[in-house]
C-alpha cells in the first residue's frame, strides 16, 4: 500500500477526463444557487454527503471484491436516476480507466463501468487497500466541483484550497464510514442522493452552449 | 480482447489535429478538406467547440459530412487540456467513430481554439496544423508561440483581408520562414479556395506515405 500511488490516484492532473466535468455545479451556477465560496461550502458538503458518500462505498467495495463488479455496477445505476448522469459516470468510468489500464494492469471491469467501481478496480489493480480507495472516491467528489468553480465563477483559488482543507477531516470521516459498509449487500450500500441535482443535470444536457459536459 | 488497446498500429487512421486561435478558419478549413478528400477517404471529425453542435451543425448545414460522421468532445472551459494534458474523451471520440464507422483513413481533430501556447498532444495526432489568420495584422508569425513554432503545417488565413487590414504577406512569410525552420507554411484564402488545396495535398500525401508504410 503505497502512499505516493494514492497520491498518483487521487491527482486532479490523472489524464481521466474529469476537467471536463463540474459534478453538477455548472448547473446550479448558472441557476443562481451557487455564486460564492460560501455557497460552494455548502455545495460541497452536500455532495460529500450525498454522491460521495455513495461513491466512496462502491469505490471500496470494488476495491474490495473483484467478483462483484457487476453488481455494484447495476447498483449505482439504480442509485443514478438521471439517464444524463449515468452516461457522465460511465464517461468518465471509461476515461479512468484507460489511464489506469496505462499505469497497472486491470482486467475483467468492462469498457464502461460507472466511475466509482473504475476507480475500486485501479485502486485494487494498484496494490491500494477499499479504504483508500474510499478517500480517493470521496476526494474526487469535492476537488472535481471545487476546480469547476474556479474556472465557472473566477473564485479566489486561494480561498476555494482553504475551503478544501477545512472540509478534509470530513472528507476523511466520509471515507471512513463507507469502507465500514463497503462489505454490505449492493442493497444496503449508501443510496443518498440529491434530486435537485438529478434535475439539473437533465437541463443541463439540453443546453446547446455549456462549459462542462455535466 | 483489452478494450483500451492502445490506438496505435499500421491500420488506424491518421490523425490530424488543427488548432489555432478562435475564429481563424478552423472549422471553415475542416469544411473545406472534408469537400476536398470526402469522396476520395474515409474520413470523420471530432469537435471540441463550447457550442455543443454548432460545428457539427455547420458541416452538416454544408453539406460535407453526415452526422454519424462528426463527434463533439466536451471541454470543461478549457480547450487545451482536452488536446494536450488529459485527451481521453478525444481518444474516446475517435474509438467510438471507428467502431461504429469501420476502418478510417482520416480523422480531423478540431481544437476549441485557444491563443498561441496551445498544441495537440503526440497521444492524440500525428500531425498537427496551426491555423492563423491575417486579419490581426501581420505580426502573429513573429510573436512565435508554440503553435506556430512546432506545427508540422502553419496555415495563414484570410489572405483576401490583407490589403484590408495592412498586413504584409511577405513580412508573414519571411518571420514564419525564421521561426519554423524547415516545417511547411502555406497562405489561404478559403474565402477564394473552396477546397483548400494547399493543405489538402498536404493530407494526401500523407495518406499516401502512410499507406506505403
Ligand atoms: N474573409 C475570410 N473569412 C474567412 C476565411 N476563412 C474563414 N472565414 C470566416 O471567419 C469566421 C470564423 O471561421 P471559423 O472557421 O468558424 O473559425 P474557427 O473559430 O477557427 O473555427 C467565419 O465567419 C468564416 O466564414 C477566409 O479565408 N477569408
Ligand atoms: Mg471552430
Amino acid at each position: 500500500m503505497s502512499l505516493a500511488t494514492l497520491l498518483l490516484l487521487a491527482d486532479g492532473r490523472l489524464p481521466s477526463g474529469g476537467h471536463a466535468h463540474s459534478a453538477g455545479l455548472e448547473a446550479q451556477v448558472t441557476a443562481g444557487r451557487v455564486r460564492s465560496v460560501a455557497d460552494l461550502d455548502g455545495f460541497l458538503r452536500g455532495k460529500l454527503a450525498t454522491g460521495g458518500l455513495v461513491s466512496a462505498a462502491f469505490a471500496a467495495a470494488a476495491c474490495a471484491d473483484a467478483t462483484r463488479w457487476a453488481d455494484l455496477d447495476a447498483g449505482l445505476d439504480a442509485r443514478t436516476p438521471s439517464p444524463a448522469l449515468r452516461r457522465a459516470s460511465r464517461a468518465q468510468g471509461r476515461a479512468l480507466l484507460r489511464a489506469g489500464r496505462a499505469m497497472w494492469p486491470v482486467a475483467g471491469v468492462g469498457r464502461e463501468p460507472h466511475q466509482p467501481v473504475a476507480l475500486g478496480a485501479l485502486a485494487a489493480a494498484a496494490g491500494l487497500s477499499p479504504g483508500q480507495a474510499a478517500v480517493a472516491a470521496a476526494h474526487g467528489a469535492i476537488t472535481g466541483p471545487a476546480s469547476a468553480a474556479v474556472r465557472l465563477l473566477g473564485l479566489d483559488p486561494y480561498r476555494v484550497h482553504a475551503l478544501l482543507a477545512r472540509l478534509a477531516p470530513e472528507c476523511d470521516r466520509i471515507a471512513e464510514v463507507a469502507a465500514s459498509r463497503s462489505g454490505d449487500a449492493v442493497d444496503r450500500l449508501p443510496a443518498s442522493g440529491a434530486p435537485l441535482l438529478d434535475i439539473g443535470a437533465e437541463y443541463h444536457a439540453t443546453w446547446e452552449v455549456r462549459l462542462f459536459a455535466s | 480482447m483489452d478494450p483500451h488497446a492502445p490506438l496505435t498500429g499500421g491500420s488506424r487512421a491518421l490523425r490530424v489535429g488543427i488548432g489555432g486561435p478562435v475564429g481563424s478558419g478552423k472549422t471553415a478549413l475542416v469544411a473545406a478538406l472534408c469537400r476536398a478528400l470526402g469522396a476520395q477517404l474515409r474520413l470523420a471529425v471530432v469537435t471540441n467547440d463550447i457550442y455543443t453542435t454548432e460545428d457539427a451543425d455547420f458541416l452538416l448545414r454544408n453539406g460535407v459530412l453526415p452526422a454519424e460522421r462528426i463527434r463533439a468532445v466536451e471541454t470543461g472551459c478549457c480547450p487545451h487540456t482536452a488536446i494536450r494534458d488529459d485527451i481521453s474523451a478525444n481518444l474516446d471520440a475517435v474509438e467510438d467513430l471507428e467502431s461504429s464507422l469501420g476502418p478510417l483513413d482520416l480523422v480531423l481533430l478540431e481544437s476549441g481554439g485557444d491563443n498561441l501556447t496551445a498544441t495537440f498532444s503526440k497521444g492524440l495526432i500525428d500531425q498537427q496544423i496551426f491555423v492563423v489568420d491575417v486579419s490581426g495584422g501581420d505580426k502573429v508569425p513573429r510573436k512565435g508561440g508554440p503553435g506556430v513554432t512546432t506545427a508540422d503545417l502553419l496555415v495563414i488565413n484570410k489572405t483576401d483581408l490583407a490589403p484590408l487590414v495592412g498586413a504584409d504577406l511577405s513580412v508573414m512569410d519571411r518571420d514564419a520562414r525564421a521561426r519554423r525552420g524547415d516545417l511547411p507554411t502555406v497562405f489561404l484564402s478559403l474565402a477564394e479556395d473552396r477546397g483548400a488545396t494547399p493543405v489538402a495535398d498536404w493530407i494526401r500525401g500523407l495518406v499516401a506515405a502512410r499507406a506505403a508504410g
